[in-house]
C-alpha cells in the first residue's frame, strides 16, 4: 500500500514542492507537486532518490582523529560528539565571549533555528553565503528601493519582454520560473539575453548580444540612455515615486547606445533596435537584475542601472511586471511565530564590521568572507568557532588555500551537512544531516501574489545515523544551556507552536502540501504605492543618501573593465541544470549525466594554442591548475574562458567526484578578500588565466 | 496498429536531462542504462542567435520490429496496443535483441543482467497514467499522445 507525503525537495535552493509516494519504507515514485508544478520536477529532482541510497555520504557523527584534512575520522555517537562540540564551545566561549563564535549557512526559508542558536549563544555573527552569491543585487536593490533581493517577484508569464543579463535561467533553472519564461515566449514575447557565451537560455532568446566580459554596466547605461532619449520612460511613475532623475539623466549624457555598443563590442543597431522595441512594450518590461553578480568590479553598479530600467519601464506592480510579495499580514492572517524572534538581540559589534564599519551593507547575514580578516587579525576581536550548515565555504568562496590559513587559527569547525563537503573534510566534528526525503523541516513562509504556507514532511526514515537541523540545532541548544530557545520536544510540537498565530494547522497541509493563503492574486494599488519603498526618503532612489554617507557614488562613472594580460583569458563560471554547485557532483546518477566540467575556449583563441575539440588543457592562475577537456567553440568571447562551478572535489570518500573535473575557486587565487566596496559582492570574474594543450593527452603511450 | 507517441515540443524543451533521470528512477536502473536520450546539433546561428533544438529518442516501438522475432526466449513482446517490452522473467540477458535492433535501443542492465527498454512506462499507463518521462518533463515539454490524436 502506498501513502502520499508532501513535502518540498532538498536537491537545490529552490526547495520546489513536491509529492512522494512512499510504499513502507521505499521511495516508490516522486513528483512535482501536481497543484503546483503539474508533476514537473528535474534532474536533480529525481535524483535524490540515488542520494538517499548513496553510501557515500556521512553516515554518523565524525570527530576528527589526526590533522585537519588528514581525513581520518573516529566515528561517534550523536552524544559524545554534540558533548565535544559542547566543550570546545565551552572553553572559546569563556576565553573569547561568544563572540567568537559564528554560524553560516546557505540563507533559505529556515534560517530562524540556525540564527537563534546563535544568538541564543550571545553571538551576533550569524552569515551566509552570500557575498560569492547575490549580494552585490541585494545591495543594489536596497540603495535604489530600501527593498532586497527579494523585494521584488517578476511577474514573467505575463510580460512581453524579459531581458537576462548572464543570467542562465533554464540552467540555474527554477522550475516555475522556467516555465513562466517559455509560456511568455508561448505567447509571442520577447527574449533579450547578454552574455560572454551562448547558453542553454541564449538558444531561446529572440535577441543575443554577446558583449565582451565585463561590460554589463556599459550596456545598461548606454540603454538607459537611449531609453531617456527617446523618450520611453514612464514620467508619470518616475514623477511620483522617484528622486533624482534629473541627476541620472544628466549622467548618462555621454553613454549613448553608439558608445556602449562600441565597448561591448555589439552592433549599435542591435541596440537601437532594441530600445525602441521595449520602449512600445512598457511596461511589460522585465530587466532580470541578476542573482550570482558576484563577479566584476562594477558588478553592484551594473546591478543598480538594471534595477533601474525597471523603474523607467514603470514595471512596478502592473501585471507583466514586478510585483511586491505579498505575506500573510496582506491576507488579514498573523505570520509565523519566529524562534529568533524570541532572543535578545545580541549588543556585539559584528566581527565582519557590517552595520558599523560598513554601515551600507545589510546587516542581516553580514559578508562571510570578511570574518577570514578577523580570523587573522583578531581585529575587531578573535573569531574561533566556525559552524557551517549546508554551506561549503571552500567550494563557495575563492581560494581555499588562502581560507584554511585563516581557518587555522581557529579551535573549532564543525560541519553539519548531509553530504562530505569540503569544509566538512577540513573540519573538526561533522554532524550528518538526514537528506531531505528523511527529514521534517520547520514550517517556511512562501510569499508572492498567492502567498502560502509550506512545509517539507519527512517520508522515509534515515537510513543511516543522522538527524534533522531541527533536532540538531535542539540537542546543541540543550548542551549549551539555551534549550529555552527551542521550546520544543518533537517536530509537531514546534510546528504548532510557529503555527499557533497563524490559526492554521499542520493537518491543513495534508491536502496539498501547502496552505495558500489568497485565492486570488493580490495587487497593491499602483497609486498609492507610498511607504513601500523603504528607503530613507521613501521614494526610489536613483541617488542614495546611504551610499553619499558611505562615500560611494550612486552613479559611479564608467571604467572599462581591464584587458587580459597577454595570452591571458578572464575566467568566468556558471551553472549546469543538472547539478547543484557541488552538491551533487558525487550523485550517482547526477554525476553519470555529468561527471566532470569542460573548458569552452574560443575557436580562434583555441586555433592559436593548437587545442582541439576534446584535447586535455591546463588551465593555469597564479597558484593553481586544473586539467579538462577543452570544448572549443565560436560561440564564446576570445577574451573569455568559461566551466561549471562545482568541480574538482578533493574528498577521497566521494569516489565518483574525487579530482574529477577542475574547480574555479581554486583557480581564483589572492581573490578572496577582493570585494566590490559598494556592493560587497567578491569579484570572482576578475581572475586571469593561461591555457595550453595538457602534456596528459593520450597519445603515444607505451603500449608493451 | 501502435496506439502511442511520445511527442517533444523542442520549442519548450531546455535540455536539463530531467526525462532522462525520471526513466531511470522510476525504472530503479544503476548507472549505465539510458532508456532515452536527449540530443542536439551544434549550434548555428540564425538572425543573430546561435540556435538549436533538442530531440527525444526513447524506443521507437516499431510496427514490426526487430527485437522480436530475434529474441531466443520470446521475452520481446509487442502488445496489441504497440508496445513493445520486455518479459523480465523470460529474458536471460544475451542482448541479442540490442544487436537486431537498427539503434541499439534495449540496454544490458548490469544489476539484473538482463535488457531493459523503454516501455512507454507501460505499468503506469495502464493504470491511466502518463509515462514518467512525460509526467515530470521539466517544462512539460514531452507529451504522450494516441495516434488518434495524432491524426
Ligand atoms: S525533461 Fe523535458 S525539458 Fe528537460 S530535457 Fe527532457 S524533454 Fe527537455
Ligand atoms: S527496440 Fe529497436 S527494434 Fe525494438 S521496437 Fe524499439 S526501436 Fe524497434
Ligand atoms: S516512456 Fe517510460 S520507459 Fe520510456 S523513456 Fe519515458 S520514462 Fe523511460
Amino acid at each position: 500500500m502506498s501513502e502520499t507525503v508532501w513535502s518540498m525537495c532538498g536537491m537545490c535552493s529552490v526547495r520546489c514542492p513536491i509529492k512522494v509516494e512512499v510504499d513502507g519504507n521505499r521511495i516508490k515514485w516522486l513528483e512535482g507537486n501536481p497543484h503546483l508544478l503539474g508533476g514537473a520536477l528535474c534532474a536533480k529532482g529525481s535524483a535524490g532518490v540515488a542520494l538517499r541510497n548513496d553510501r557515500e555520504r556521512p553516515q554518523q557523527p565524525l570527530i576528527r582523529d589526526g590533522g585537519r584534512g588528514a581525513g581520518k575520522w573516529e566515528p561517534v555517537s550523536w552524544d559524545t560528539a554534540i558533548e565535544y562540540i559542547g566543550e570546545k564551545l565551552d572553553i572559546i566561549i569563556d576565553r573569547y565571549g561568544a563572540r567568537a563564535v559564528m554560524l553560516s549557512c546557505r540563507g533559505g526559508p529556515f534560517m530562524d533555528l540556525f540564527k537563534t542558536f546563535i544568538h541564543g549563544l550571545g553571538s551576533p555573527n550569524f552569515t551566509n553565503h552570500d557575498s560569492a552569491c547575490g549580494r552585490n543585487v541585494h545591495h543594489a536593490s536596497l540603495s535604489v528601493y530600501g527593498l532586497g533581493r527579494k523585494g521584488f517577484i517578476y511577474d514573467i508569464k505575463n510580460s512581453k519582454h524579459l531581458v537576462l543579463f548572464g543570467r542562465n535561467i533554464f540552467a540555474s533553472l527554477r522550475i516555475a520560473e522556467a516555465n513562466q519564461v517559455l509560456d511568455m515566449l508561448d505567447n509571442g514575447g520577447s527574449l533579450t539575453y547578454v552574455d560572454v557565451r551562448q547558453s542553454l537560455t541564449g538558444i531561446k532568446a529572440t535577441r543575443f548580444f554577446q558583449v565582451r566580459p565585463g561590460t554589463d554596466y556599459a550596456l545598461a547605461l548606454g540603454m538607459i540612455n537611449g531609453i531617456i532619449k527617446a523618450d520611453a520612460y514612464d514620467k508619470e511613475f518616475v514623477d511620483r515615486y522617484t528622486t533624482g532623475f534629473n541627476q541620472l539623466a544628466s549622467f548618462v549624457e555621454p553613454y549613448t547606445p553608439e558608445w556602449a555598443a562600441k565597448e561591448c563590442g555589439i552592433k549599435a543597431k542591435k541596440l537601437k533596435d532594441f530600445i525602441s522595441e521595449v520602449s512600445e512594450q512598457a511596461p511589460q518590461v522585465i530587466f532580470h537584475p541578476g542573482w550570482m553578480l558576484s563577479r566584476y568590479r562594477d558588478s553592484f553598479y551594473a546591478s543598480r542601472a538594471i534595477h533601474i530600467l525597471n523603474v523607467l519601464m514603470g514595471n512596478i506592480e502592473v501585471k507583466g511586471g514586478q510585483l511586491f510579495p505579498k505575506g500573510p499580514g496582506d491576507c488579514g492572517v498573523k505570520g509565523l511565530r519566529s524562534l529568533d524572534s524570541q532572543v535578545p538581540k545580541p549588543e556585539e559589534k559584528r566581527a565582519d564590521g557590517v552595520g558599523w564599519k560598513y554601515r551600507h551593507f545589510d546587516k542581516g547575514p553580514g559578508l562571510f568572507h570578511l570574518f577570514y580578516d578577523a580570523m587573522l587579525t583578531e581585529d575587531p576581536y578573535p573569531v574561533k568557532g566556525v559552524i557551517c550548515y549546508r554551506h561549503d565555504p571552500f567550494n563557495c568562496f575563492p581560494d581555499p588555500a588562502a581560507q584554511k590559513e585563516a581557518l587555522d587559527n581557529t579551535d573549532l569547525l564543525v560541519s553539519i551537512d548531509t553530504h562530505y563537503s569540503e569544509f566538512g573534510w577540513y573540519s573538526d566534528v561533522i554532524l550528518p544531516e538526514s537528506m531531505y526525503l528523511e527529514r521534517d523541516s520547520i514550517v517556511a513562509t512562501q510569499k508572492g501574489p498567492k502567498p502560502r504556507f509550506i512545509v517539507r514532511r519527512k517520508a522515509v526514515d534515515p537510513k543511516f545515523d543522522t538527524k534533522p537541523a531541527w533536532e540538531i540545532f535542539k540537542l546543541l541548544a540543550d548542551r549549551m544551556n539555551i534549550g529555552q530557545y527551542f521550546p520544543y520536544n518533537s517536530i509537531e510540537e514546534l510546528w504548532q507552536w510557529q503555527l499557533e498565530p497563524t490559526g492554521h494547522t499542520i493537518e491543513e497541509f495534508e491536502g496539498k502540501g501547502f496552505v495558500s493563503l489568497a485565492d486570488e492574486p493580490i495587487m497593491y494599488d499602483r497609486d498609492n504605492l507610498d511607504g513601500k519603498f523603504k528607503t530613507p526618503s521613501g521614494k526610489i532612489e536613483f541617488i542614495s543618501q546611504k551610499l553619499a554617507d558611505a562615500g560611494l557614488a550612486s552613479l559611479k562613472p564608467y571604467e572599462s573593465p581591464r584587458k587580459a594580460p597577454k595570452g591571458n583569458f578572464r575566467l568566468i563560471f556558471g551553472r549546469s541544470p543538472v547539478h547543484a554547485h557541488g552538491h551533487t557532483v558525487n550523485n550517482p546518477l547526477l554525476n553519470e549525466l555529468m561527471p566532470e566540467n569542460s573548458l569552452w575556449i574560443n575557436k580562434r583563441a583555441a586555433a592559436k594554442l593548437g587545442i582541439s575539440e576534446g584535447d586535455l588543457v591546463d588551465v593555469i592562475s597564479a597558484s593553481s591548475i586544473g586539467t579538462i577537456k577543452a570544448h572549443v567553440t565560436e560561440f564564446i568571447h576570445p577574451e573569455a574562458v568559461y566551466t561549471v562551478h562545482g568541480f574538482g572535489r578533493q574528498v577521497p570518500l566521494q569516489s565518483r567526484a574525487y579530482h574529477a573535473g577542475m574547480s574555479d575557486q581554486k583557480l581564483q587565487s589572492g581573490k578572496l578578500m577582493d570585494m566590490d566596496p559598494a556592493g560587497g559582492g567578491l569579484c570572482l570574474c576578475e581572475v586571469f588565466v593561461t591555457v595550453r594543450r595538457s602534456t596528459k593527452n593520450p597519445k603515444r603511450r607505451v603500449e608493451l | 496498429m501502435n496506439k502511442y507517441l511520445i511527442y517533444l515540443n523542442a520549442k519548450r524543451c531546455i535540455g536539463c536531462h530531467g526525462c532522462e533521470i525520471h526513466c531511470k528512477v522510476n525504472k530503479n536502473l544503476p548507472v549505465g542504462p539510458y532508456l532515452c536520450e536527449i540530443s542536439h546539433e551544434p549550434l548555428v546561428a540564425v538572425k543573430g542567435v546561435p540556435k538549436t533544438e533538442f530531440h527525444f529518442r526513447s524506443c521507437y516501438h516499431c510496427e514490426d520490429p526487430y527485437c522480436v522475432p530475434i529474441c531466443p526466449k520470446n521475452a520481446m513482446i509487442k502488445r496489441e496496443d504497440g508496445i513493445v517490452y520486455i518479459d523480465e522473467e523470460k529474458c536471460i540477458g544475451c542482448m541479442a535483441c540490442a544487436g537486431a535492433c537498427p539503434w541499439g535501443i534495449p540496454q544490458y542492465n548490469p544489476e539484473t543482467g538482463k535488457a531493459v527498454k523503454c516501455d512507454y512506462c507501460k505499468d503506469r499507463v495502464d493504470m491511466g497514467l502518463k509515462p514518467a518521462c512525460v509526467t515530470k518533463c521539466t517544462t512539460h515539454a514531452l507529451k504522450f499522445v494516441t495516434m488518434q490524436e495524432v491524426n
